[in-house]
């Protein structure tokens, strides 16, 4: 039992590795969003959702309101529910709440550490290992950043304005590189955006809602029409 | 930012856990259907694209410049293969270049 949380601590560490500069620029962030200390610190320790938090910063700068960030909030986790759906597979038995308490700690990086694993069945102890570990790494540094922060100088601060923007291109493009869907769903939720934003259709916690549920339907419905068509024409191939 | 702020935080907190915790107490392995699962897996992506553009040209008001160049250089760094951390600070510092010279 104390072998396996051990274990998990230390496949957990690359993670909390990885945290060290997102969090920190999210702390960043966080300053010159206005958000204070506490509240920034807060965001990391009860919301624990690194793309969320980052788009909801954005949206707090633009104005949007709070229940459309929530819905946002919402619409960018949802894809936990495939996660956590899949990991329930791989998980050893455990009671219902103690389930419950580790699953806080599901994100896409402690789920692909978790999920990759080589061991057929993963024990309890191993997942608190892991989330534990990145999760203190997320919060510290959220904290470390925010206070990092105020001591730079101004043009630095603009310049750093740019930084989430180059994030998600970071995290974008390297899952862009030889996959024509990527590329497609992320050109069309652009394009759509664009519309939206040069006709003034809507405000931009919607826009950025219903642009990005319209790109992945439309793909998706694309895509799955096109691998049908496929497998009916070798279905003729193979009976001709 | 005040109390609206925490109610906010804490309607996040809410919607972010639920996806995380129902499907390993409740749904114990149950399957989506496909479709749904397809569109669920496309949205990491269509968020970043609908979330770049067209933001980030306007990312500093008034100076359409900005926001291209920091865009050239994001995507130039990230298609060269240099990983999350290298794209962020590399465009950092070009345009505190930029913004140090203007």
């Amino acid at each position: 039992m104390k072998n396996q949380f051990l274990a998990g601590l230390k496949a957990g560490l690359s993670i909390a590795i990885g945290y060290f500069p997102i969090a920190l620029t999210f702390g960043l962030l966080a300053k010159t969003t206005g958000l204070s200390l506490m509240e920034a610190t807060a965001m990391s320790i009860f919301v624990y959702a690194g793309a969320a938090q980052y788009i909801s910063l954005n949206l707090i700068s633009f104005g949007v309101d709070p229940v459309t960030i929530v819905i946002n909030t919402f619409i960018v986790n949802i894809r936990h529910f495939l996660m956590t759906a899949s990991l329930n597979e791989k998980m050893h038995r455990a009671p219902k709440w103690v389930k419950a308490i580790y699953s806080f700690g599901i994100t896409d990086e402690s789920f692909s550490v978790l999920a990759t694993g080589k061991e057929e069945k993963i024990p309890t102890a191993y997942a608190f290992g892991v989330t534990i570990i990145a999760y203190g790494s997320w919060v510290s540094f959220t904290a470390a950043g925010h206070v990092v922060g105020a001591n730079l100088p101004e043009f630095l601060q603009v310049a750093m304005s740019i930084a989430l923007y180059a994030m998600f291109i970071g995290l974008l493009v390297p899952a862009m590189k030889g996959n024509r869907k990527v590329i497609m769903l992320a050109a069309l939720a652009a394009a759509i955006h664009c519309i939206i934003y040069i006709g003034e259709l809507l405000s931009t916690g919607w826009a950025i809602l219903v642009s990005t549920l319209g790109s992945a339907i439309l793909i998706e419905v694309i895509f799955a029409r096109r691998s049908k068509n496929v497998t009916a024409l070798q279905k003729e191939m193979e009976e001709s | 930012m005040g109390q609206t702020y925490w109610w906010m935080l804490f309607g996040m907190a809410v919607v972010t856990y639920i996806p995380r915790m129902v499907p390993l107490t409740f749904l114990d392995g149950k399957e989506l259907p496909p479709i749904v699962s397809g569109v669920l897996s496309n949205i990491p992506y269509a968020v970043l694209g609908a979330l770049i553009f067209p933001a980030i040209i306007f990312v500093q008001e008034g100076n359409i410049l900005f926001g291209i160049i920091g865009a050239a250089t994001a995507f130039l760094i990230a298609f060269l293969g240099g990983g999350v951390m290298p794209v962020v600070l590399g465009t950092i510092g070009v345009l505190a270049i930029y913004g140090f010279f203007m």
